[in-house]
C-alpha cells in the first residue's frame, strides 16, 4: 500500500505541466528590452549611420558593445516566446506544429549567433 | 478536428471593435513585425562586421524608398509594443486592470507611441542627414 499522496505529483505542475517558466521568462525579457531597447533607440540617433567606420567604431566600443550583446539576446529570446504562442495559436496539425516551432528556434538560435559573432568580431579587430 | 460541425461559440465577426481588442491584436501584430525588424538588426550587425562593401550593399536597401517605410514601420511598431507592452506589465502587477483604465492607458499607449516614433525620426533625420 503507497501511503504518498498524489499531491506531490501536481504541486507546481497545472494541468498543462509547464507554462511558469514561458509567462515568466516573457515578461522577464520585456522589462530587460524595455530598458535595453531604449537605449538602443536613444543612442543609435547619436551614430552616423551611413559612414560605416563611424558604425563600426561604435558597435565595438566598450559599454555599447555589451549592451548591443545583451540586446539581441534578450530581443530574440522574447521574439522567440512570442512566435511560440502564435504558432501554438494558429498552427492546429501536430506534426506542422512541432516543425514550425523548431523551424523558429532554429532561425532565433541562428540569428543570435551571427549577431553576437559579429560584435564580438568588431570589439576584437578594432581597438577602442 | 474529430467533430467539424460543432457549434462554435461567437468570435470576431460578432463583436463591436473597441479599442480592447484592437490594441490587443496590434501587440501581436507589432510583436511578429518586429521579429522581421530583429532580422534586419542582424543583417545590419553582421553587413558591420563583414565589412564597408557588405554595409554599402545594405545601406542600398535601407535607404531605398521601400526600404525607409519599412524602417519607419518598425520604429511605429517598436513604439507602440514598448507602450503597450508596459500597460501589459502593470496589468500584471495589478495596476489599471479596470475597464476605464485599459480605455485611457490604451489612448494613452497609442499616443506616446506615435510621439516617439515622431521625435525619433526628427532626431534621425536632422542629426546625420541620411
Amino acid at each position: 500500500m503507497r501511503f504518498r499522496s498524489p499531491l506531490r505529483q501536481a504541486i507546481g505542475l497545472g494541468s498543462a505541466k509547464y507554462g511558469f517558466e514561458h509567462w515568466w521568462g516573457q515578461r522577464l525579457s520585456a522589462a530587460g528590452l524595455a530598458l535595453l531597447g531604449l537605449w538602443f533607440a536613444v543612442s543609435i540617433t547619436g551614430v552616423d549611420l551611413l559612414d560605416h567606420a563611424a558604425v563600426s567604431a561604435w558597435i565595438a566600443s566598450m559599454p555599447h558593445a555589451i549592451l548591443l550583446i545583451l540586446l539581441v539576446a534578450t530581443l530574440l529570446y522574447h521574439s522567440n516566446l512570442g512566435i511560440n504562442v502564435v504558432l501554438e495559436d494558429y498552427v492546429h496539425d501536430g506534426g506542422k506544429l512541432v516543425a514550425s516551432l523548431a523551424a523558429a528556434r532554429f532561425i532565433h538560435v541562428a540569428m543570435a549567433v551571427a549577431a553576437i559573432y559579429s560584435i564580438v568580431k568588431l570589439s576584437l579587430g578594432v581597438q577602442a | 478536428m474529430a467533430q467539424a460541425n460543432r457549434p462554435l461559440s461567437p468570435h470576431l465577426g460578432i463583436y463591436r471593435w473597441q479599442v480592447s481588442n484592437t490594441l490587443s491584436i496590434l501587440h501581436r501584430m507589432s510583436g511578429m513585425f518586429l521579429t522581421l525588424g530583429a532580422l534586419v538588426l542582424t543583417a545590419w550587425l553582421v553587413a558591420a562586421a563583414s565589412g564597408a562593401s557588405s554595409y554599402g550593399a545594405l545601406l542600398v536597401v535601407l535607404k531605398s524608398p521601400l526600404g525607409m517605410l519599412a524602417l519607419f514601420g518598425w520604429s511605429l511598431a517598436f513604439f507602440y509594443h514598448l507602450c503597450n507592452g508596459i500597460r501589459h506589465l502593470c496589468w500584471d502587477a495589478g495596476w489599471g486592470f479596470t475597464i476605464p483604465g485599459s480605455r485611457a492607458t490604451g489612448w494613452t499607449a497609442v499616443i506616446t507611441a506615435c510621439a516617439l516614433t515622431l521625435v525619433f525620426w526628427v532626431v534621425v533625420l536632422t542629426g546625420s542627414g541620411s
